[in-house]
Order: structure tokens, then C-alpha cells, then sequence
């Protein structure tokens, strides 16, 4: 309904806007005009030879958009995915044709398994050219067709307004994700009469859906019956704005919420509900119990493997309820006994007055005794480990009590992302910026700068392993001219970690290209005046955190780490979540 | 498990989207059997038919996953039973050949085909049918020299009375009412 009432609205201010400019302008800076009628202040990207007319006309639009160059067009795509996790509106990247339109595509991939709005401009060659392998041509409407949402390709001016508007419209609603629009470079010098519209309705295409109040009321009645009820909260209930629905229905429910690595931030952590993380590496408790459950509640998640584990053994006893926007993703993975396909939040709040009030306790007592277990055998030996070498665990729980979850937290790909999921304690005020779905190396660096141009108004700490930072460490330059203050805690063990970790327990310890040689990262920081420093004895780490937080602008702390520790606990390939190992060793 | 779906869809009338169709298709692993593509009974939207093998389970992900696509508004999954079908055929065959015995008169009476050019080297016929008929046909036809042989994708409708032409209805109505009453099937 609401839909229909803001298409009418719109339908009448199009009218009053008849007398609006409707001036002679260059297809390039109807695009920047475009851009600033969706609100977009913050650019991320790339220039060449293509998209010359759009950087030219930057210039004198450089109070109502500030572009920052990264440098590499992949740290533009993850910078700006980062920028729109961090500030809730999509991010903008431009590139240009040929090879800078295809370094988008890993950063457009990684938004698009994320579900993260991100409007990606590329330009392309002159449209008389496209189609004759002319120089920096590449047909990137063909090569991101996979990995986007949408995406167009623009040969008229005069087509540049409405193209723009659907793109935003389609980027942000709905399951949101990235779309690509490509404009030729004739089209960016052509002028047109440029007036803007906003889209709001596309005919194939109807991102808000009716509430089926039937299936809200068998839901109800299900979790009302259910003894042994888990909530699974994933990316949806953030991207919709659920938190705190789901947190009133946890409470009256008693219901237990674990969550999926994306949807940590959807809960507080110190919450008596927060039962944990699931999946490969997640909390014991979770993972186990689901195997016992008899309801569960699946919200905003996709039952992704590395959630679910082997698939065969996957929730035996439960009956399962799934909350979810995308169709597509129900019943893909796992089968599910009740389909909700809608929007979390409206879900949530249709569904809590039908809550029966409950406490659960005995449930409850359950994740608790297993909390135990886990603490004693993994968590207190990763976070306390005396006199032996650095853990992550403990670097990170340091950052997470200094910082009391107020902070946009940034990781990159691999065994400190884990040590990031599991020991840092999120809350309401956290944001977490992580790569889910593609696992991207390199997305921490670029994306903890595009985090922290959001002004999210608190500290933006990334996480970063030796391996991932040197994927994208060209970014320094970056944060070097814009004075982007981002804390980066280099967390250096000389190996890829994961990697190593797999060869160690499934290749018979056979190291095959993971260890490396690394650069002096604290030199390397200082060549980009980035103030830096480097902690090997555990005594300083504490102070360094301190130094780094206190510090105004960017600053790298760089912990030494024990070479060959582990991320435990884990649900090794193919096991059921309910097989997960503590041990190893 | 696997069995013959056809999959009929309406989509806009864009630039790409066959290609982000077939692009689901085959990551898949999913071979089209046949495609036949048109602009459907509303002007401005094309209508496809596809013919695939797999198994329930996976027609219904990969549809759904079809449906998702931005340009495609609606997709039908039907399994055989479920729809009429037909496809077209075209035989270029010998004059000499076709014109000795009976054949000419037991094609029009015991095939239905239809002579749609005489020459004195070749005659081209004309078959509609379901696809073991027109197989059928070519079998018949081979003795005598085939020269050419085409035959199309499948087109289908639904034994069910509503359905594909309601949906076309309202999609009519919804073009001229404006988006408003798109509701109703939304």
C-alpha cells in the first residue's frame, strides 16, 4: 500500500517539476546532476581514457561531490561497498573502459553475493565503436551480467536520467545488490535536455511484496508449540532494519538467536539470547543445538554451506520457518515447512503481537552448558594464553573491550576474519564490514577507507592479515592523500593462515605456497607517512590499541603472531554442524 | 526423476535478457532442448518457450531464479501432460521420389502435412505436430530423399482455461490502468 500512496506522490511533484530546469546540458553532467538528486556525495573510482568528459566535469561539481581515487579500480568497488554498509545508502564507483571496468568485477561479484547496494558507472568507447575490439573496449555488459542485480548500457544522452534513476531504484530495493550502468564516451559529451525523475516502479520487477497474514499466523502458532525454538539471523535483518524487532521478539518468545557471520551485528552479543555464531567456525553451542532444535527461525539468511555444514544432517528434529525477501533463496539449500517471502521487518512486527510470552529457561540452559565446554577448551586458551605466543583472539578481545563495540569493525578474508567474528563483542552500536559470500582477500584495506569517508562517527578498525594486505596495499596511497584516519591492525603470522590451516589438518601438514617473506610493514606504512608500529611482546598491546585509537589520523599497529595457531572450533568439509571439532591435536 | 518441463515466460522487450536467462541455465548445467521466442498477445512483451530436462527440484530453483531477473515478469513451469503443444517442420524432399506410389495423397490424409512448393526437382512440405510426429514423418519421408529438413521450437498453451491468457489480460489491463492495479498480481 505504501508503495502505491509514494507512486502517486511522485506522479504529482513530476508535475510541479514541469517548470524545473530543464536546461541543455552534457550527457556527463547529467549524470553527476543525477547522482546528487540521489543523494550521493561520495564517489569512488578510477579515471581513464573513457570517462574523461564525467572527470572533467567533476571538477565543477567538486563542492556537491567529493571523488576520491583509489588505486586500483577493485579498492574503488570495495571502498564504495564499504561506504554503503556503513551509511546505509548505496555506494557510487566509476572506472573506466577495458581494463578498468574488469578490475570492478571481484569487488562487484563480492557486493553481489553480500547483497550490498552499489551503483557502478564504467564508461565505454565511443558507441561507433563498440562490438570492433577497438582499444580498451571490453563488452562488460556481458562479463558482469552474473555478478549484478542489473545493468544497462547508455549510447543516447538523453537516456542517461531515467537509466540513472532505475539503477539506484533497483540497487536499493528489494534484496539490494549491485548494478553496473555503461555509458559511451559519445553519449557523455552529447547534450541533452536534462530533467530528472525518480523511478519508482519498474512493471517486470516488484521488490515489495503483500503480506500474507495466514503464513504470519501458522508462524505463531508454530513458535508458540515449539519447545526448543533457534532464531537464525543473517544480512536481511540488518539491510532491512530489523534489529530491534527482532530483538522484542526474541524476549517475548524466549527464543534463543544465534547468527550468521553478516548478521552478528543484527543482535548484542551481551544479550542472555545471543546464543552465538553459526557455521564452520562458529560457537559450539549453536551448532550443536541446531541439530536439537525443534523450530527453527531463519531470518534474512540464506543457508549458505558454510552455515549449514553437510546439508544430509543438517536440523534432523526441526520444522523450519524461513523470513526471507528473495524467493529464489527458499528452498534452494535447505527445505523448508513454512516460506515467508517478505520483508524481515514487516514480518517481524506483524508476527510479534502473536507471540505467545515465554521464558524457555531450560532450553536456554542448554547453549549455556555448552558455552562452558567451548569456553574451556577453546576460548579462554585463544583469549588468556598466558606465556605462550600472540593469539588473535586475544588482540582482537583486546580492541573489543577498549572499544565496547562502539566501532565500525573491517576485516579482510581468512583466520584473523574468524578471530574478528568469534571475539569481538558487537553490540547495537557496532557495524561490521566483512567480505561473506565471495571471501574476497585484499577487500579489507580498500574497504576500511570507504567505511571510514561514511563519517560513521566512530572509530573504523580494520582487521588484516599479512597475506590480504599485501593484495591491496597500493590503498595506502589512498588513505595517505585524503588523511582517511583508519586504524589497521596487521595481524602477521608470515602465512596464510586459513590456507595453512587446511593443508595442516587435511593435506598432511604439506605447506604448499603459504608461507611468505614479508616486507617491513611498518616501514612500508612509513614510506606512505602513515604512522605505524609494531607489537611482538603482549605487554604492549594493550598500550599500542590505546595509541592507535587516540592517534587522529591513519595508523597501523602491526602484532606479531603465533605462526601456527588454529581457528577452532570447526566443522570440517562435510561434517554436520552437530559433528563440530574443539580439538586439534 | 528428471523429466520434460516446459518453461514459458513473458519478459520485457530488453536488450539481454535471453543471455541472463541461458546465463542460469548453464551454470546448471542445463541443456535447452528448444527456445522459441516472440513478442506475446501485449505488445511490447516477448514470450519464450523453453524445453529442458531435469528434475522438479531444480526447474522450480532455476524458474524462481529466472522470475527474479528484472526484466522477466513472469514464468510458467508445466510439465507435458499439462500443455498442448506444437512444433513446425519443413521437408524438401525429391520430386522423383515423392511422386512414385501413393505417398503424395497419404501425406495430406494420414499426416495432415501440407505441399507448399512444387518444382520439378523438389516439393517442400509442410508438418505440425508434436515431435514424435514430425520425427515420424521424416522417418516416412527419408526413402525418397531428403533434401532439406527444418523444424522449430515449441510453442504451447495450458489445458487449464486460465492461466498464460489471464496473466496476458492482466498485464493488458495493468499497461492501461497504469501501475496502480498491477497489485493484484503482484
Amino acid at each position: 500500500m505504501n508503495f502505491i500512496m509514494s507512486n502517486d506522490k511522485t506522479k504529482t511533484t513530476n508535475m510541479k517539476n514541469s517548470d524545473s530546469e530543464r536546461s541543455q546540458i552534457s550527457g556527463a553532467e547529467a549524470l553527476l546532476k543525477c547522482l546528487i538528486e540521489e543523494g550521493v556525495d561520495t564517489i569512488f573510482g578510477y579515471p581513464g581514457g573513457a570517462i574523461m568528459p564525467v572527470y572533467d566535469k567533476l571538477l565543477d561539481y567538486s563542492d556537491r561531490l567529493r571523488h576520491i581515487l583509489t588505486r586500483h579500480e577493485q579498492g574503488a568497488a570495495h571502498a564504495a561497498q564499504a561506504y554503503a554498509m556503513v551509511t546505509g545508502r548505496p555506494g557510487v564507483c566509476f572506472a573506466t573502459s577495458g581494463p578498468g571496468a574488469t578490475n570492478l568485477v571481484t569487488g562487484i561479484a563480492n557486493a553481489f553475493l553480500d547483497s550490498v547496494p552499489v551503483v557502478f558507472i564504467t564508461a565505454q568507447v565511443t558507441s561507433g565503436l563498440i562490438g570492433t575490439d577497438a582499444f580498451q573496449e571490453t563488452d562488460i555488459l556481458g562479463i558482469s551480467m552474473p555478478v549484478t542485480k542489473w545493468n544497462a548500457q547508455v549510447k543516447k544522452a538523453a537516456d542517461i536520467p531515467d537509466t540513472i534513476a532505475r539503477a539506484f531504484y533497483i540497487a536499493r530495493s528489494g534484496r539490494p545488490g549491485p548494478v553496473l550502468v555503461d555509458i559511451s564516451k559519445d553519449a557523455q559529451f552529447e547534450n541533452l535536455s536534462y530533467s530528472y525523475r525518480k523511478c519508482t516502479y519498474i512493471r517486470s520487477y516488484n521488490p515489495v511484496i503483500p503480506l500474507h497474514i495466514r503464513d504470519i499466523e501458522s508462524a505463531a502458532v508454530m513458535i508458540n508449540h515449539a519447545d526448543k525454538p533457534l532464531i537464525l539471523a543473517g544480512h536481511g535483518v540488518i539491510l532491512s532494519g530489523a534489529a530491534d524487532e527482532l530483538k522484542a521478539l526474541a524476549e517475548k518468545g524466549g527464543i534463543p538467536v544465534a547468527a550468521t557471520l553478516l548478521g552478528l551485528p543484527a543482535f548484542p552479543q551481551r544479550h542472555r539470547l545471543f546464543v552465538g555464531m553459526l557455521g564452520m567456525h562458529g560457537n559450539y553451542a549453536p551448532n550443536v543445538l541446531t541439530n536439537q532444535a525443534d523450530l527453527i527461525i531463519a531470518i534474512g539468511m540464506r543457508f549458505d554451506d558454510r552455515v549449514t555444514g553437510n546439508l544430509k544432517k543438517y536440523a534432523p528434529e526441526a520444522r523450519i520457518i524461513h523470513i526471507e525477501i528473495d524467493k529464489a533463496e527458499i528452498n534452494k539449500n535447505v527445505r523448508v515447512d513454512l516460506e515467508i517471502n517478505n520483508d524481515a521487518r514487516e514480518v517481524l512486527t506483524t508476527l510479534l503481537p502473536l507471540l505467545r510470552e515465554k521464558s524457555r529457561e531450560k532450553w536456554i540452559r542448554e547453549f549455556r552448558i555448552l558455552d562452558r565446554v567451548e569456553y574451556e577448551k577453546v576460548i579462554r586458551p585463544e583469549t588468556e594464553p598466558g606465556q605462550d605466543e600472540i593469539r588473535m583472539g586475544e588482540v582482537v578481545k583486546t580492541v573489543s573491550d577498549i572499544t565496547e563495540g562502539d566501532a565500525v569493525i573491517v576485516t579482510d578474508v581468512g583466520q584473523h576474519q574468524m578471530a574478528v567474528a568469534r571475539y569481538y563483542r558487537f553490540s547495537e552500536k557496532s557495524t561490521l564490514v566483512t567480505s561473506g559470500g565471495m571471501g574476497t582477500m585484499g577487500f579489507g584495506l580498500p574497504a576500511s577507507l570507504g567505511a571510514a569517508s561514511g563519517n560513521p562517527g566512530k572509530p573504523v578498525i580494520a582487521f588484516i592479515g599479512d597475506g590480504g594486505f599485501q593484495m591491496t596495499l597500493q590503498e595506502l596511497g589512498t588513505i595517505m592523500q585524503y588523511q582517511i584516519p583508519v586504524k589497521i591492525i596487521l595481524l602477521n603470522n608470515s602465512f596464510l593462515g586459513m590456507v595453512r590451516q587446511w593443508q595442516e589438518m587435511f593435506f598432511n601438514g604439506r605447506y604448499a605456497s603459504t608461507e611468505m617473506v614479508n616486507p617491513d610493514f611498518v616501514a612500508l606504512a612509513g614510506a606512505y607517512g602513515i604512522q605505524a608500529r609494531s607489537v611482538t611482546r603482549r605487554e604492549e598491546l594493550s598500550q599500542a590499541v590505546g595509541t592507535m585509537l587516540a592517534a587522529e589520523g591513519p595508523f597501523l599497529v602491526e602484532v606479531a603472531i603465533g605462526r601456527e595457531a588454529n581457528i577452532l572450533p570447526m566443522v570440517e568439509p562435510g561434517a554436520s554442524v552437530s559433528e563440530v571439532t574443539l580439538t586439534y591435536r | 526423476m528428471k523429466q520434460e518441463y516446459t518453461i514459458s515466460l513473458f519478459t520485457e522487450d530488453h536488450i539481454g535478457i535471453l543471455s541472463r536467462i541461458t546465463l542460469i541455465l548453464t551454470r546448471r548445467q542445463i541443456n535447452i532442448e528448444s527456445i522459441t521466442a516472440s513478442e506475446s498477445a501485449v505488445q511490447g512483451v516477448q514470450m519464450l518457450t523453453m524445453v529442458v530436462t531435469t528434475t522438479p527440484d531444480m526447474v522450480n530453483k532455476v524458474a524462481t531464479q529466472i522470475e527474479k531477473l528484472v526484466d522477466v515478469i513472469k514464468v510458467f513451469v508445466h510439465t507435458s501432460p499439462e500443455i498442448i503443444c506444437q512444433e513446425i517442420a519443413l521437408y524438401k524432399v525429391t520430386s522423383r521420389g515423392l511422386m512414385s506410389g501413393s505417398m503424395i495423397g497419404d501425406l495430406v490424409q494420414k499426416h495432415h502435412a501440407r505441399i507448399l512448393e512444387v518444382t520439378p526437382e523438389y516439393i517442400v512440405v509442410e508438418k505440425s505436430g508434436n515431435r514424435a510426429e514430425i520425427t515420424d514423418l521424416l522417418a516416412v519421408l527419408e526413402p525418397c530423399g531428403v533434401l532439406q529438413f527444418v523444424r522449430s521450437g515449441r510453442i504451447a498453451v495450458t489445458r487449464q482455461v486460465k492461466e498464460l491468457n489471464a496473466y496476458l489480460k492482466e498485464m493488458e489491463e495493468a499497461e492501461r490502468g497504469g501501475p496502480e492495479k498491477l497489485e493484484v498480481y503482484n
